[in-house]
Formats: structure tokens, C-alpha cells, sequence
């Protein structure tokens, strides 16, 4: 890991950067930045509050701690990495983005992405629309029994919900068990064509996870353990995610 | 007829690479067909992200996201491809947005779609995301629409 090459006296010890280092491999190269700008120049974010991920990342090693936890500039990264992609150094700005998060005070946090993980901890289901287990289950088998009746070739096709030894746990977007239920048809086909032997879980069935964007990092691990525990008491060897 | 493919940061870059990339350009083609499938630039791992993406759909900052977006509208507007296919929820939801906010005529559309309505058997219920100009191809017991 290589040395810091900038010191700013009479700063305070412990910067912000430091402390995201320490918890990441190889401290996220954090320190290896040739200012180059192939991140800044390839965001889509850049421009956006005043901010790109360069200047973050050179406001983070100058210190600028107030200016770097207080910017709403991270809650406009989608930290999808290309950043990442193209450093020549392999710089993990996305991580300082998601650690920047996490210094907000949860209650100011954006409040959409708040209440779509708070949703989620209400009940089992994981759901951001706050969807219970058994709402989703009548959901399931009512569209599945309708499909089963109207295309008769399709008669034998299933849409199981907490099916021992299933080989593939599939998870599900709340959105389309909730207002658009339709569209989850299409999948079952394929997977019933192609012989796949997959269950929903009544816990844990919903794919979004918004307390993971939240950076609240105690709620989001609940959430993915409420998913992952399901899976497994029911002997699943691959968790499909579909988000 | 043309279509354009968003690849899904989270399962490409951030996951299995460029060769799940090709994977979904293998069904997408046998689908589709090789000669009606245009590209965007950069794609694959190095595509730029459409914004829906790190919870930016329920962040509260519409704006910002769609000014975010129209680096993606404009590379799909450049395709002059009649679709775009997403292969995740959330760059379903931000490339219909942005589409429909700056007024793009391109359709949205999941790839579990095409691939029914490939293989016969899209019923006339599951064709919210299908344009005026597929809506009506080649429809599964048409007689359990609903509308």
C-alpha cells in the first residue's frame, strides 16, 4: 500500500479517507489516484451537484471531510462502478460514495430510500412495498390458476412457494406481484419449457434491497440473512437473484 | 424492426463480465435476429449505467437522475433501434422514464417478452411493454384478453 503523497498539516488525524481504507482490501487503492480523470470523463454523474467522482476522490485525500460527508453528490452516484472499470489503478471510489452515505444521520437521509427500507423490515417478505408473505402466496397461486385455465397448454406449469430441495430460489421484484402481475407470467414459461426446477420463498421473496442503498449497514445485512436463511431451509443450491 | 441492448451494471460489470454479456447477445439474437440488433457504445462491461441504478429511482432527486439519464437516452436515440431491452427492474424503470421524459418513441421491454413471443406463446395480457407495432403479432389465445 502506498504512502499518502499528500500531508496537510494542522488537518485533524483521522480523516474520513483513512477510516474507509482500513476496511477495505488493499484500502480501495485509495491512495493511488494519478488525477487522470478517466473516471470523471466517463460518469454520468459528473457535473451533477457540482461534483464528478474525481473531485470526490481528490476532496476526500485533501481532508475535506465536512464538504465530502455533507455533498448530496452520493446519493447521485449509482456507484455502478465503471469508474472502477477504466482506473488504471483500480481506485474504489464507488466504496467511499457508499461509506459517505453511511456518516448522514439516517433521518436525513433521502427519504424515499428510507421508507422503502423501512417497508422491508415490517415483515418476512423483504418487500419495499411493504407486500406481506401471504398477500404475495394469494397473488401467486391466484395468476397461476387464471394462466393454467385460459392457455391450457400451460396447464401443468407451477409456481412454487417454499418447495423443498428446489434446485434454483428465485426471487422476485415486489413490483409486479403488486400492480402489474402479468408480467411475471412470461418467466414461469420459460422456466417451465425449459424444465427448471426453481421455487419462490413466502420469506424473503422480494429482490429489491433498499436499506443496502441506504448504507444502513445492520438493516441491510437483516434483510439478505431473512432471504439467504430462507434458501437454505429449504435446501435451495443456487439463489437466483433477479435484481 | 430494431433493437438495442442496456447491459445490466449489476450482473455484467459488477458481476460475471463480458461473457454474460455475450450470453444475453446470444438470445437476444436467436430472438430477435443478428442483423436487427444495433449496439450501443460502450457497451458490455464498460457501458454507462442508465441511473436507475444505488436506489437513485427512490432517492427524491427526479432531476438530477434524469439529467443523469439523458447520456443513456441519447446513446439509445443514436441506435434509432425501436426497443431497448433491460435485462434488470431498475434500468427497466429509468430507460422507460427517461424515454417517455424527453420524448424518446422507443418502447422498454423485458427479455423474458421477446423470448415468449418468439416461441408463440405471448398471450394478450402480457404484452404491457410490446409498441402498437407488435402488440397484435402473433398472439397467444387471444381470446382471454382482458381488454
Amino acid at each position: 500500500m502506498a504512502e499518502s503523497s499528500i500531508k496537510i498539516k494542522g488537518k485533524k488525524e483521522s480523516f474520513f479517507m483513512d477510516k474507509v481504507k482500513e476496511i477495505l482490501p488493499e484500502g480501495g487503492n485509495l491512495n493511488l489516484c494519478l488525477t487522470c480523470g478517466a473516471c470523471a470523463s466517463g460518469c454520468p454523474a459528473t457535473g451533477l451537484a457540482d461534483m464528478d467522482p474525481r473531485k470526490f476522490l481528490r476532496m476526500c485525500a485533501m481532508g475535506m471531510d465536512e464538504e465530502v460527508t455533507t455533498t448530496p453528490w452520493v446519493w447521485m452516484c449509482t456507484m455502478c462502478q465503471r469508474c472502477i472499470y477504466v482506473c488504471p489503478m483500480k481506485i474504489d471510489i464507488p466504496q467511499l460514495v457508499f461509506n459517505a452515505r453511511g456518516t448522514w444521520p439516517r433521518d436525513q437521509r433521502p427519504k424515499g430510500i428510507r421508507d422503502s427500507c423501512d417497508m422491508a423490515l415490517r415483515n418476512p417478505s423483504n418487500s419495499a412495498m411493504g407486500t406481506a408473505p401471504d398477500d404475495f402466496v394469494f397473488v401467486v397461486e391466484d395468476v397461476l390458476a387464471e394462466y393454467q385455465e385460459a392457455q391450457p397448454e400451460f396447464a401443468d406449469m407451477v409456481a412454487p412457494i417454499d418447495k423443498e430441495g428446489a434446485h434454483f430460489f428465485l426471487n422476485q421484484n415486489s413490483r409486479e406481484p403488486v400492480t402489474e402481475p402479468d408480467e411475471m407470467v412470461p418467466l414461469w414459461k420459460i422456466l417451465h419449457l425449459a424444465g427448471v426446477d426453481w421455487t419462490y420463498g413466502s420469506k424473503g421473496w422480494a429482490a429489491e434491497n433498499y436499506c443496502l442503498f441506504l448504507a444502513d449497514n445492520q438493516c441491510w445485512e437483516h434483510v439478505t440473512r431473512v432471504s439467504a436463511k430462507q434458501a437454505d431451509d429449504l435446501g435451495c443450491k443456487v439463489f437466483l437473484n433477479t435484481e | 424492426m430494431k433493437f438495442t441492448i442496456q447491459d445490466p451494471c449489476q450482473i455484467v460489470r459488477k458481476g460475471f463480465g463480458d461473457e454474460i454479456a455475450d450470453d444475453l447477445r446470444f438470445v437476444i439474437k436467436s430472438v430477435v435476429g443478428e442483423e436487427n440488433v444495433i449496439e450501443m457504445t460502450p457497451n458490455k462491461s464498460n457501458n454507462y449505467c442508465c441511473g436507475g441504478g444505488g436506489g437513485f429511482l427512490q432517492s427524491g432527486f427526479t432531476e438530477e437522475r434524469r439529467a443523469y439519464g439523458k447520456k443513456k437516452f441519447d446513446q439509445i436515440i443514436e441506435t434509432g433501434a425501436d426497443y431497448c431491452i433491460t435485462g434488470c427492474h431498475n434500468c427497466h424503470a429509468q430507460v422507460h422514464d427517461i424515454g417517455h421524459h424527453f420524448g424518446g418513441t422507443y418502447q422498454t421491454v423485458h427479455i423474458w417478452t421477446l423470448i415468449c413471443l418468439s416461441l408463440g406463446i405471448l398471450g394478450p395480457n402480457e404484452r404491457t411493454y410490446l409498441g402498437d407495432d407488435l402488440k397484435d403479432v402473433d398472439v397467444f389465445h387471444p381470446e382471454s384478453s382482458l381488454y
